[in-house]
């Protein structure tokens, strides 16, 4: 099972990217992991005819803190993040929506902005993203530009990245002290794309109750999305489970999950119920300073 | 358009041509004749053609060849040292670790691949690690427990 023919260019220079992507066009895909973008060619879901590996840009690579933020660079690949100890100390929940995407070999190879611009619904690195508000920054032959993760993602596999756009790094900021964080997946068998899933980000306010929440949910609709109404019941609140009922409930009704082969729409919007409710004690108690350990479904 | 690539594999350099849309998996079996590299899925499924890209485990059938121009690769057929084997294909042998011996060198590797990372690794972790690694026939009780008693030979 092979791709079909194309031509290949490995350019040393992101300049000699973006002038390849404005010769070719929408004939014209960029590699990086090639996780995904591999297995669709040989599939011949995607054939272009000329491919741009980006494999020796090597300084789009790395992660550092920045003042009050995370930059990770576009081709970090996801095993680097998941063994980052800034990552792991700084932001617990996008490590654990790292450690949970597919298996290790996947993860050796994957990158995160690779993953970003694959925009599958089921993706776990969107949800993640989206709970800490992350900023995207690119480049293309008209300049550089930042785009919250609201207006990189636009529908089922598909950006708002234009044909010469490429995503050159990741701002996450650091949540506050007093804030916790957790992401949590529900899969059928190990390495598998999500059923559904959730990341929490919260801050406790002085008194010990709720303050600002984000909570993003994946596999549940055609992009990540916000459960705005369970963070409008939730935010400048004391958790109750009565509370905590009732923001679930309105998470599984403001999802819009559609039938597949790993769930019917019941199902999923049943497990965007269970899984608000185990983020937030997970991040609740790391918010209170506890060392967690996420058990993902 | 074919290209030259020039890769390390088990030690050994190897010069070839390629054309861009070789796979990794099918250069190392009909090019280069290293045959223990098995091919399953061949859609990154199954985790049989497993191989160390530049020390990393990797799906082979996921890697353009063209991209492993000078890098270094090892296979199973690289564990063996003058015809004796690797301690984790020992334990292997000794813990029954293989039926049908399709996804053996996917899992040796991978074992490998952990234990190198973590020799302290426990029943929960090598589970997780050998995740991208199907097997089909032992139901995988013997292969976690190969992988688990090689640990020692990890430890310096």
């Amino acid at each position: 099972m092979y791709p079909q023919k194309f031509d290949y260019f490995c350019p040393d220079t992101l300049e000699g990217v973006i002038e390849l992507l404005t010769r070719y066009g929408e004939d014209a895909r960029v590699l990086a992991g090639g996780q995904s973008l591999i297995p669709l060619m040989k599939l011949r879901l995607a054939s272009p005819k000329y491919l741009i590996d980006l494999d020796k840009l090597q300084d789009l690579s790395g992660i550092s803190e920045q003042r009050n933020e995370v930059s990770i660079g576009a081709l970090t690949r996801h095993a680097e993040i998941e063994e980052s100890e800034l990552v792991q100390s700084k932001l617990p929940l996008l490590h654990d929506a790292v450690t949970v995407v597919a298996d290790v070999q996947v993860r050796n190879l994957g990158t995160l902005a690779g993953s970003l611009a694959h925009a599958d619904p089921a993706g776990d690195l969107a949800p993640a993203l989206l709970a800490l508000g992350a900023r995207i920054n690119t480049v293309s032959s008209s300049g550089k530009a930042t785009l919250g993760m609201g207006e990189l993602m636009v529908d089922a596999w598909s950006t708002s990245l234009g044909g010469d756009q490429v995503i050159t790094e990741i701002l996450v900021p650091i949540p506050p002290q007093g804030s916790g964080g957790a992401y949590l997946k529900f899969e059928r068998r190990a390495g598998d794309f999500a059923v559904a899933s959730i990341g929490v980000q919260l801050t406790l306010d002085q008194k010990g109750n709720c303050g600002d929440i984000v909570i993003a949910m994946g596999a549940v609709g055609v992009t990540a999305l916000r459960a705005e109404k369970a963070e409008a019941l939730l935010s400048n609140q004391p958790i109750s489970d009565d509370l905590l009922k009732e923001a679930a409930s309105a998470a599984s009704a403001e999802c819009d999950p559609f039938s597949d082969i790993r769930g019917s729409v019941e199902y999923k919007r049943h497990l965007i119920g269970v899984l608000l409710r185990r983020a937030v004690e997970v991040a609740l108690r790391r918010a209170a300073g506890e060392k967690v350990k996420t058990v993902h479904g | 358009m074919k290209q030259l690539i020039q890769v390390k594999i088990n030690g050994r350099i190897y010069r070839e041509e390629v054309e861009p849309r070789m796979l990794l998996s099918f250069f190392l079996r009909e090019q280069v004749g290293l045959t223990g590299t098995h091919v399953g899925c061949v859609v990154g499924e199954c985790g049989a053609c497993s191989v160390l890209l530049e020390g990393r485990l990797v799906k082979s059938c996921l890697v353009l060849a063209v991209r492993t121009d000078q890098k270094k690769i090892t296979t199973v057929e690289g564990l063996a040292r003058e015809g004796t084997l690797h301690p984790i294909q020992e334990a292997f042998v000794e813990h029954y670790a293989l039926q049908c011996g399709f996804c053996t060198s996917g899992m040796v590797l991978a074992g490998h691949s952990l234990l190198t990372r973590n020799p302290d690794a426990g029943e929960e972790e090598i589970r997780q690690k050998l995740a991208g690694n199907l097997c089909m026939c032992t139901g995988y009780t013997q292969i976690v427990k190969a992988v688990g008693s090689a640990a020692k030979a990890y430890k310096k």
